[in-house]
């Protein structure tokens, strides 16, 4: 009863203490800012507005925060371990079909409505890149969300993917198509190798090795200079053609054989629909595995290894079988990675990308295939759309880049989700086998 | 009077285990056998090496000296547990009589080839998996060649949906025979304590046991639940035709189910035999209860203490 006064006075204190230490932190990073003048010396300029609109931010957010969560607790059960009910599956029945019809609608749609031009970038960075992102967040759940092994050096594999099409493509002069599975299988091979030395590990310790084992990859990327070429990478490949027909104006190109007028973006919707149908047979094999003994045992793995032994599992093949096919995915995902860029060098492939797609993973919630997908939507998309928002300048002056808070806004969304979610965007586990009910349905 | 089943059909002989940690002797020099249909109590006070003992039949830890020998069908001939000892092989499977030394396995090779299925003292269930989930994954040695390593299950094929179906309907059984058929599709860590310790019991048996090793099965359950646990127990040694050991401080659970018990204090046995026997034995009532200092050099020579200078 007495609970709204006390609640409004502490969210008062906390925001204000929350304000303080936002000003304590950015008053070296945001309030100066140190720029080479005409002499070209260091001339130090004030930047306060920005500074109190943080503080500010800091302020409102943390009293908000405060208010929702003193709410009383009944308000916001979420239980710890969430299954989600066998009657709750038949209502999100049509939820599968109707996302992929618009996956499937949204490239025409977008090139109907802005015309060849303007749907370039939103179908490329908008539609191929999430969906790169998804496909690697779905091989990336299998290892960090089904079985459990943090893997911070998921961005190795990614990039064995990436350079063995490079490497391959003039070695061997074989099609995408062909290099394809190829790839993805020496992404295996690497994943099932890093896989031998760790298998006694486990949480933290693996994580840390896995992290080590991705530098070892991208450092060697930049040093093997006589088969890499370092830093300046590989590029040079045969582009993207449409079972043999090549995207190129002309009367041999995609465009004329099919009576179309010429337009860059045809090769995207194909590259677009190529990820399509590679992310989703990474969905149709997770989803298939989860109801099969290897699936049910990469949970079990999550949930207590040591029971799992008690029970005859072999946990060294389970651990390496997750490794492997996390890794599978990624190579496939690199493939196409160098066959959309064109180019591939070491820069692509830091710990940021390991990062982020370990956030898409953890943000959609461990073992979601929706919530995944959901968080490589937001993460992705969210900071590419950053870039787009330019009447943001006329608030914050002509200097304001939008671009430059994207790493902000990922820190936003990992406080909302620890504030909100804790277990992720989709935190309900479906169980992979039920029972029909006592007596079966009324 | 016959031998007991013990000594007349072992299923398992312990020879001469020793478990060092550094310093620490854990298990010293303890022998015992298992009879083949027997529950097997191990009891004594806290610290006494019971768990470190059970850690070793499971292949938990190697232990520093000693032998394990298991059969499924039992222990019936000496020279061919001495000439595999003899070799390097781990276990011996000629003319169809299975014989394994379980020191040298393991874990999952226990549990898997041998058929040892344990329990543990703090339950260990997959917690956010359902209860039949549980159930299904101790089933997966028996699955894992159904579903053709993963690729007929993948392609959906029939022979995998049998051999699933067969599953189900085992599980099936055994959450009704432990009384939790509509709590299935719940979360296994969201049961009560109680429930859980029993559908830990049902998921080991899933995995079709010749023994089952239970680490307190009936720690922190109430009169009225012990009670149906011993009838569990008792419906798993007479209908499945499982071997039990198990450890236990429940007295009345021990005395109503235990065919022989095996007493350890402070890493060594104490006493060996059937229930009558046991509960009478002085060492036993010294160990658990304590004795007078005058009373005690007389069990220290039952005991046998004096070699140890």
């Amino acid at each position: 009863m007495s609970a709204p006064q006390p609640l409004l006075s502490r969210a008062f204190k906390e925001a204000s203490l929350a304000a303080v230490i936002v000003g304590g932190l950015s008053y070296p990073i945001i309030a100066f800012r140190a720029e080479p003048d005409f002499n070209n010396a260091l001339a130090l300029t004030s930047r306060w507005p920005l500074f109190f609109i943080f503080c500010g931010l800091g302020f409102g957010l943390r009293f908000l925060l405060t208010l929702w969560s003193g709410r009383p607790k009944a308000a916001r059960g979420e239980a710890a371990l969430a299954l989600e009910k066998p009657g709750a599956t038949s209502k999100n029945r049509w939820l599968a079909p109707l996302g992929l019809a618009a996956l499937i609608a949204y490239p025409i749609v977008i090139l109907v409505v802005l015309g060849p031009q303007a749907a370039l970038k939103w179908v490329d960075t908008f539609g191929v890149q999430i969906l790169l992102y998804i496909l690697l967040g779905w091989g990336l759940n299998i290892a960090v969300g089904l079985a459990g092994l943090l893997d911070l050096g998921y961005a190795a594999f990614y990039a064995v993917g990436a350079y063995a099409y490079a490497l391959l493509v003039p070695l061997t002069g074989l099609s995408f198509w062909a290099l394809l599975p190829i790839c993805g299988l020496l992404a295996a091979f690497w994943g099932f190798c890093i896989g031998f030395p760790v298998l006694r590990l486990r949480g933290d310790y693996l994580a840390i090795v896995t992290l080590a084992f991705a530098e070892i990859v991208r450092i060697v990327l930049v040093n093997w200079d006589v088969v890499t070429h370092g830093e300046a990478g590989l590029f040079g490949f045969p582009p993207v053609t449409f079972f043999g027909l090549p995207f190129i104006p002309g009367p041999r190109g995609f465009a004329a054989h099919f009576g179309l007028p010429f337009a860059a973006v045809h090769k995207l919707i194909f590259l677009y629909f190529v990820v399509l149908a590679l992310a989703l047979l990474a969905n149709f094999v997770s989803i298939r595995l989860r109801r099969l003994p290897l699936g049910r045992a990469w949970e079990a793995l999550r949930e207590d290894e040591i029971a799992c032994r008690a029970l005859g599992l072999d946990t060294a093949n389970i651990k390496l079988t997750a490794f492997a096919l996390g890794a599978f995915f990624a190579g496939i995902a690199g493939c196409i990675f160098a066959l959309r860029q064109g180019v591939v060098s070491p820069s692509s492939f830091t710990f940021n990308e390991s990062a982020t797609i370990l956030a898409i993973v953890v943000l959609g919630g461990r073992g979601s295939q929706w919530g995944v997908a959901l968080a490589a939507v937001l993460i992705v998309g969210a900071s590419e759309l950053l870039r787009e928002l330019s009447f943001l300048k006329a608030i914050f002056g002509p200097d304001f880049d939008p671009a430059q808070y994207r790493m902000l806004l990922v820190g936003l969304a990992m406080v909302a989700m620890m504030n909100f979610r804790p277990r992720g965007i989709v935190s309900a586990r479906q169980p992979t086998i039920t029972l029909p009910p006592v007596g079966g349905r009324a | 009077m016959t031998a007991p089943r013990w000594i007349a059909e072992p299923l398992l002989r312990v020879d001469r285990l020793t478990m060092r940690f550094g310093g620490l002797v854990a298990v010293n020099d303890v022998s015992f056998s298992v009879g083949r249909g027997d529950v097997t109590a191990l009891i004594g006070p806290n610290g006494a090496g019971k768990t470190t003992l059970f850690n070793c039949l499971t292949g938990f830890y190697k232990p520093t000296v000693g032998r394990i020998a298991f059969s499924q069908k039992g222990l019936q001939d000496d020279s061919r547990i001495e000439a595999l000892t003899a070799s390097s092989r781990r276990y011996s499977r000629d003319g169809g009589e299975d014989l394994f030394l379980l020191e040298r396995m393991p874990d999952y090779e226990i549990a898997r080839k041998a058929k040892v299925a344990r329990t543990f003292q703090n339950i260990r269930l997959f917690a956010g998996m359902s209860a039949l989930e549980n159930l299904i994954v101790a089933q997966h040695v028996a699955l894992t060649p159904a579903s053709g390593y993963g690729l007929f299950g993948l392609l959906g094929l029939p022979i995998y949906r049998r051999a699933e179906q067969a599953a189900v309907a085992k599980a099936q059984r055994w959450l009704e025979r432990i009384g939790l058929r509509d709590r299935a599709d719940d979360p296994a860590g969201a049961l009560p304590y109680g429930d859980q310790r029993r559908l830990e019991i049902a998921r080991a048996m899933c995995a079709e046991p010749s023994l089952l090793c239970l680490d307190e099965p009936a720690a922190g359950l109430n009169g009225h639940e012990s009670a149906e646990l011993a009838q569990l127990l008792r419906e798993i040694r007479d209908i499945d035709c499982a071997s039990i050991l198990l450890i236990e401080h429940d007295m009345s659970v021990v005395m109503a189910i235990s065919d022989h018990i095996v007493v350890l204090d402070y890493g060594q046995k104490i006493a060996d035999g059937a229930p009558e026997q046991v509960r009478e034995d002085p060492a036993v009532i010294a160990a658990y209860l304590g004795v007078e200092e005058a009373e005690a050099d007389a069990v220290e020579s039952a005991l046998g203490m004096e070699e140890q200078k």
